[in-house]
């Protein structure tokens, strides 16, 4: 009985490595058709990527609609755009659009889309592009397949062309002119000349979208059909992928417990991979309207009191770098390491708080601290669970003052009814985008994520505005290092931890996560197993 | 002149008058309760974005009418709101009245068959148990009601789905159909009806332990009852005795209960509609609160104000039938 228990155990085992074998023979050609299940976490209702710019609405219409330049891991390459060049004053910047694109209507795809686009949504409704596109004057379209940008003041090329893959989505002109552009059908529904054309909009259950028959890249896509579902429950989430009624789930769609536990479940890739140009600094952030908070001695100290390796390896389970100030290493030619550090050192961290006037009282604490997180998940809620528990063994008393998202905007960055803060840092490609409103001083009240912190350093805002207008790109970087250098110097903000986002993906999609910001992008060489 | 109306018809004329006053005192009080929390649609919307400029937001709140003083905005909304114009949800850019209609046929499915289920075989158990009071029956019974009035919704939910989809792979987890199965016909019904089973045993369960234990009690607190000894002096079955005597006087604070329980119906129920994934006006009114979602909120809280008073005048008529003692008045 036992040898026959046995020999059973071997047949399985061959079998199991028999079937291992035969799916890496068909990971060699693809296979056409199926249908990609994709998981998402919330929904954004607009599914227009020109006037809301968030990879929630990238996730997809990414499939739907295209950018003019997207990113690979080789450099920027060309999509709806074919050719890029900038005059020598950086005023002009000149594109030539692919020919032969139809939108999924049948139209064809000319400078008027870009034009358009361009001027009536990048420049005045898209958030964060309307403040990047400001100096945008006009667009010409000297020919139907060429397109002018002309600014009143230059145009760092890298700065556009960081830009362009989340923010350079053109929409169809014959479809937006003339209506109530943020009331346009269309932006639920949108019409674009990606390799998916949108099918429907149920809400609170999924959006989907089929191939694109007429699209432009010869013999692609490869599924037939792509459905994104929304589960806001984490656990039902996994439970999803488990049974395998959902492929992939991005953006840490699942609880870190289940990142764990199916990273190690042979059905899965789980990884950061993919999302090299999506990454978040958690952070903590000071009112420097409080005096104690004001001296760059405390908060010095109060960087060396936490233990960031700690923090990363419990609370992200290892998926983070730390951090080395606003600029993250996806930041690539922008990015240093060459800046002041601050160690975990609690006793250092004690000694400087005593030297800067704070020694312990009777209660305890050296002083009192009211603290609001951000309720951006799982990461965010627990990093300032940890950075109450750091501050008591340095002898701070750190409140923790919990709220949903609108209480927390509100109570930080229109109120500023906090002493301490912590929430995400998004940077969105190049420094000048989402990043130095943290830094630099003037920022209009009430704005969320920029500098509402009372924090005002004339030099640093000097080294942003010539950083803003500099042309070249060697020089523009090193005046990005020198700002990074400057920010740890000086830490109005501690950008603590650098996280990319988390995949859970099914082993039956292939060539998943091949480009810096895969879930964004098109999917058209994205295939499944059947 | 009086018009020769019967008795039943003026009673529910008065309480419709009676009602308008009510809702409106409870949407303007949801109005000044709901500006009172923090933030408004404006920040919920950049917060899921993951950020905005200061002139998008600002453009934003103008375009929501989000900068106007408060009772200038409580007025433009009552205003369409005496026309049955529920509004715009700036959160899913469609007119509210559609965004309700679309939740409202997943949230009475649900709730209706959960609560049927949850009514019948809750009265049923229930006398069972009282009729063998402190036996083996009872004690199993009783037992069970209280596991299932102690378990919380999610708990059991998530338990549910973890056995019978993810290791039996018999029930689909969450949803209301198959995405992407065209199913048509019958089929359509019977995938429907699979996606249904885990979410309405869920609740039904849950809902069951509360008529279980209220009819139990009720029971034996009417079988001792000095009618019920004269019908059993005069000779009555034990049957006739149950269902004639017993039954119909214990029903009255199960009603009571039911038809408390189904003003909440339109609410639908946050965590299992949440958990499986449906659709339905609970998850929706949760959504609205974090989204600051107003008029969606607003509309949500209208719906379920009617229901109310419909219901508590349905239960009234329903105590008259179960008790001829109850009068109209």
């Amino acid at each position: 009985m036992k040898q026959h228990l046995r020999s059973l155990g071997l047949a399985l085992a061959t079998a199991g490595a028999f079937g291992s074998a035969a799916t890496m023979a068909q990971a060699e050609d693809v296979q056409k058709g199926g249908t990609a299940v994709i998981h998402m976490i919330s929904e954004q209702r607009i599914l227009n990527p020109a006037l809301r710019a968030s990879t929630g609405v990238y996730n997809i219409t990414g499939k739907i609609m295209e950018p003019l330049i997207d990113k690979s891991y080789d450099g920027y390459v060309p999509v709806l755009a074919t050719e890029w060049s900038s005059s020598d004053d950086g005023l002009h910047i000149t594109l030539k659009l692919r020919d032969g694109v139809n939108w999924h209507d049948g139209k064809p795809f000319t400078c008027d889309d870009v034009a358009f686009s361009a001027i009536e949504l990048w420049k005045k409704l898209l958030n964060y592009s309307s403040a990047l596109q400001a100096n945008l004057e006009t667009v010409d379209c000297p020919d139907p397949h060429t397109a002018v940008f002309n600014y009143s003041k230059p145009m760092p090329m890298e700065l556009f062309l960081a830009a362009m893959p989340d923010l350079g989505h053109p929409v169809p002109k014959h479809l937006y002119e003339g209506t109530d552009i943020l009331k346009n059908k269309y932006n639920t529904a949108p019409v674009g000349t990606g390799p998916f054309k949108f099918v429907e909009y149920e809400r609170g259950q999924y959006v989907m979208a089929v191939k694109n028959e007429d699209y432009w890249r010869e013999g692609y896509p490869y599924l037939d059909r792509i459905v994104w579902r929304f589960i806001k429950d984490k656990s039902a989430a996994a439970a999803a992928l488990e049974a395998g009624e959902v492929q992939e789930s991005g953006f840490i769609g699942v609880s870190m417990a289940d990142v764990e536990r199916l990273s190690k479940d042979d059905r899965f890739d789980v990884g950061t991979k993919g999302y090299e140009n999506n990454v978040a600094h958690s952070t903590v952030e000071f009112n420097h309207r409080n005096p104690i908070l004001a001296d760059l001695k405390v908060r010095q100290a109060m960087y060396h009191g936490l233990d960031i390796d700690y923090a990363i390896k419990t609370i992200m389970r290892g998926y983070a770098k730390p951090g080395r100030g606003p600029i993250p290493t996806a930041g690539g030619a922008n990015y240093t390491d060459d800046v002041p550090t601050y160690a975990y050192d609690p006793e250092l961290a004690k000694k400087m708080l005593d030297e800067a006037g704070y020694p312990v009282k009777e209660d305890g604490y050296r002083f009192h601290l009211r603290h609001r997180p951000a309720p951006w998940g799982e990461y965010t809620q627990l990093w300032a669970e940890y950075y109450a528990q750091a501050m008591k063994e340095i002898g701070i008393d750190v409140e923790i003052l919990t709220n949903d998202a609108p209480g927390f905007l509100n109570g930080v960055y229109r109120d500023h009814d906090f002493d301490t803060a912590n929430g995400w840092h998004q940077f969105r490609s190049d420094p000048a985008v989402s990043t130095m409103v943290w830094l630099r001083s003037g920022q209009p009240e009430g704005t969320p994520w920029t500098n509402q912190f009372g924090w005002k350093d004339e030099e640093m805002d000097k080294m942003i505005d010539e950083a803003a207008s500099e042309l070249d790109p060697a020089k523009r970087a090193e005046m990005y290092h020198a700002i990074q250098r400057r920010e740890m110097e000086e830490l109005p903000v501690i950008f603590a931890i650098e996280h990319p986002f988390i995949s859970v993906t099914s082993k039956k999609l292939h060539n998943h996560h091949n480009t810096p910001r895969w879930n964004s992008s098109s999917w058209y060489d994205l295939w499944i197993e059947q | 002149m009086k018009l020769p109306l019967p008795p039943i018809l003026i009673y529910a004329l008065r309480r419709v008058v009676q009602a308008v006053p009510v809702i409106i005192l409870i949407m303007i009080g949801t109005f000044l309760l709901l500006k009172l929390a923090p933030g408004d649609t404006v920040d919920a919307l950049v917060g899921d974005m993951g950020g905005a400029d200061a002139a998008f937001i600002a453009r934003l709140r103008a375009e929501y009418g989000l900068d106007q003083p408060i009772w200038v905005q409580l007025w433009r909304y009552m205003a369409k709101l005496a026309t049955f114009d529920f509004g715009w949800s700036f959160v899913y850019e469609q007119p509210v009245s559609t965004v309700l209609l679309d939740r409202l046929g997943t949230t009475l499915m649900l709730m209706a068959t959960s609560l049927s289920i949850a009514f019948t075989a809750g009265v049923v158990l229930g006398a069972i148990a009282a009729r063998r009071v402190y036996s083996a029956t009872d004690n199993i019974i009783s037992i069970l009601g209280l596991v299932f009035y102690a378990t919380p919704s999610f708990f059991l939910s998530l338990m549910m789905m973890y056995l019978f989809s993810v290791k039996l792979g018999w029930l689909p987890v969450g949803g209301i159909k198959t995405i992407a199965g065209f199913y048509t016909g019958w089929d359509h019904v019977i995938d429907v009806a699979k996606h249904l089973i885990m979410p309405t045993a869920a609740l039904s369960l849950i809902y069951l332990s509360f008529y279980l234990r209220l009819m139990r009690a009720s029971v034996l607190e009417v079988a001792d009852l000095d009618y019920v000894r004269t019908a059993r002096a005069k000779g009555a079955g034990e049957t006739r005795l149950m269902i004639h005597h017993i039954m119909r006087n214990a029903l009255l604070p199960v009603v009571t209960l039911l038809g408390l329980q189904f003003s909440t119906v339109l609410g639908g129920s946050v965590v299992v509609e949440t958990i499986f994934t449906l659709p339905g006006l609970g998850q929706l009114a949760y959504q609205s609160v974090v989204q600051r979602d107003m008029n969606t909120l607003m509309g949500i809280i209208f719906l379920c104000a009617l229901i109310v008073v419909v219901v508590n005048f349905l239960t009234d008529l329903l105590y008259a039938r179960l008790d001829s003692r109850i009068e109209l008045a």
